[in-house]
């Protein structure tokens, strides 16, 4: 098991597209967009300066692209006969997603660190107990997504994954407020509902409290449980089928 | 091959019993009936070919031995195991019908994340020198040809030492010499005391790979045996040549002859060894002219053996 998900880390370090997407992407994007406003201390009114803003938000948006990978993984592995393959081995359908699960974190842990990197680069500065609270905040929060990638790469097959996660990704990052606020008015309202948002949320911890409210906690959990559901039901289906 | 109960040390004693296997599939045509109740029973140690043509439910029966596809009824059973059981003792090693590799990993690298899995799986360095991969071993597996995959794909399903090889169309993506070599390991391998079932649709696999032969077609077992008696009811040829003026009883006494008629002018007759009859025919009847020998091939031979009943 140890010895399966080192290879399976290996084999994930060795694919160029993770470190386009979901390290060189985010990175680009972050100086791109904080570089010139790194010395607006409230940002658009949400009371955070703007390179911990998008820290944040690019973040967000690396780790979701990342997660939501294991997706293309899976349908990688499902259009190759692979899972019937594993399926004939010792290892347990708990024990291969455990890996799964796993790996996915690893390189969302990547992602986050390099973005922090850039962020105090840009002089963000938080306190200790401050990151390690932005942290877990967004490790909780990526459960959604995780549950999101194991769904698509069952539903989906390897030429329809890319453009639906693109568009996927594209959508929950504009609405969950990564490329600007979505602080009031309708938009606001859709935007309280997706995971996306709370991820970027994630930031004000610097600004006091959790960072979430009990709305937050309770839409993340909604999410996390809906669509680990629904992957499950996915799997299922998938391996009766075939 | 005993079916009654013997006290054994081993489990895989009992071999391998399928019985009263029955699954469909609903299709936009309607319903498939891939395949329609069959009884196997193979002695550890046996090598099997399952034969018969596409869609003769070979590929589905094969599924469902190895735990992949619940059948619809009937039970299968490995060395007296639940499929499910046996592969957890890394007992089963198989290679699908379809499939190819995970990527950016080296042979090597794969067959070693594959046998971390195994309670006793043979050494990586075994495998490769078994399957003869020793020189594409830490190639990347994207950067395979077709047939190099095949013989990687052979590898992980040796990896586990596995009592039971099951092997789905093996040699479809080989050539010639590479066909060789996968036969030459297979039977080193069977060598071992290993059960060995493979499907296929050559005759010829068959016949030199196995020490018996289940015939299936349209989801049913037509025909069970040695190979060498399946080989004479499927390995039929047709010879035709013209030949006026002698009579169809003295030619079905022919050697190697198994029926013969007369359309006119002409004579068809139905061989189980052409070369036999060829050689008495010409030997007795040197005016024999415009001779074809044709292969009746395994579609046709089965549907003589079915009398064409369930084709669709």
């Amino acid at each position: 098991m140890i010895t399966y998900a080192k290879y399976e880390i290996l084999r994930t370090f060795r694919n160029r597209r993770f470190f386009i997407f979901s390290i060189g992407f985010p990175l680009v994007l972050f100086f791109v967009i904080a570089g010139p406003n790194r010395n607006v201390h409230n940002f658009a009114s949400s009371g955070l300066p703007a390179p911990l803003y998008y820290m944040v938000g690019l973040t967000a948006f690396g780790t979701m692209n990342t997660v939501l990978s294991t997706g293309t993984r899976i349908a990688g592995e499902r259009a190759a006969g692979w899972n019937r393959q594993l399926r004939l081995t010792p290892l347990s359908t708990k024990n291969y997603f455990r890996t799964k699960v796993i790996v996915a974190y690893l390189m969302a842990l990547i992602t986050i660190l390099v973005l922090y990197a850039a962020g105090i680069s840009l002089g963000v500065h938080l306190a200790a107990g401050e990151w390690a609270r932005m942290t877990g905040l967004v490790l909780v929060g990526l459960i959604p997504f995780v549950a999101l990638g194991v769904l698509m790469g069952h539903l989906l097959t390897t030429d329809s994954i890319g453009p639906a996660m693109g568009g996927t990704t594209a959508l929950l990052s504009l609405l969950g407020g990564v490329w600007f606020p979505v602080n009031s008015g309708a938009l606001h309202d859709i935007a309280e509902a997706l995971p996306s948002y709370w991820l970027v949320q994630a930031s004000h911890v610097s600004i006091g409290g959790g960072g979430w409210g009990t709305r937050g906690w309770l839409t993340v959990a909604a999410w996390a449980l809906v669509l680990a559901a629904a992957a499950a039901t996915a799997y299922a289906r998938d391996t009766k089928r075939v | 091959m005993g079916v009654d109960v013997v006290t054994t040390e081993s489990s895989t004693g009992l071999g391998i019993q399928l019985q009263g296997l029955t699954k469909s599939f609903r299709s936009p045509q309607g319903e498939v009936h891939a395949v329609r109740g069959i009884d196997v029973s193979i002695a550890a140690g046996e090598t099997v070919a399952l034969l018969g043509p596409n869609g003769a439910g070979k590929s589905t029966t094969i599924d469902m031995l190895l735990g992949l596809t619940q059948p619809d009824s009937g039970s299968v059973t490995l060395f007296g195991r639940a499929p499910g059981d046996a592969i957890q003792n890394g007992a089963i090693g198989a290679m699908l019908q379809t499939g190819s590799l995970i990527r950016d990993l080296s042979v090597r690298e794969l067959l070693t994340m594959m046998a971390a899995l195994y309670p006793t799986p043979l050494g990586v360095d075994e495998v490769i020198e078994l399957v003869g991969i020793g020189a594409i071993a830490e190639r990347r597996t994207q950067k395979l040809s077709g047939g190099e995959t095949q013989r990687v794909r052979f590898g992980v399903a040796l990896i586990s030492d596995p009592d039971l090889l099951v092997l789905d169309e093996p040699t479809v993506a080989m050539d010639v010499e590479g066909r060789h070599a996968f036969w030459d390991t297979m039977r080193g391998f069977a060598a071992r005391g290993k059960t060995i079932i493979f499907a296929t649709h050559y005759l010829e696999e068959a016949d030199q790979n196995a020490d018996r032969a289940v015939l299936m077609a349209h989801g049913s077992i037509v025909a069970d045996g040695p190979t060498t008696e399946i080989k004479a009811m499927v390995g039929l040829r047709t010879i035709r040549a013209t030949l006026p003026g002698v009579e169809i009883a003295d030619l079905e006494h022919i050697a190697g002859v198994t029926s013969a008629e007369r359309r006119g002018e002409a004579i068809v007759l139905h061989c189980a060894d052409s070369d036999a009859a060829i050689r008495a025919l010409l030997a007795a009847y040197p005016q024999m002219r415009d001779i074809e020998i044709a292969g009746a091939g395994l579609e046709q031979a089965f549907l003589q053996l079915t009398g064409g009943e369930g084709a669709q």
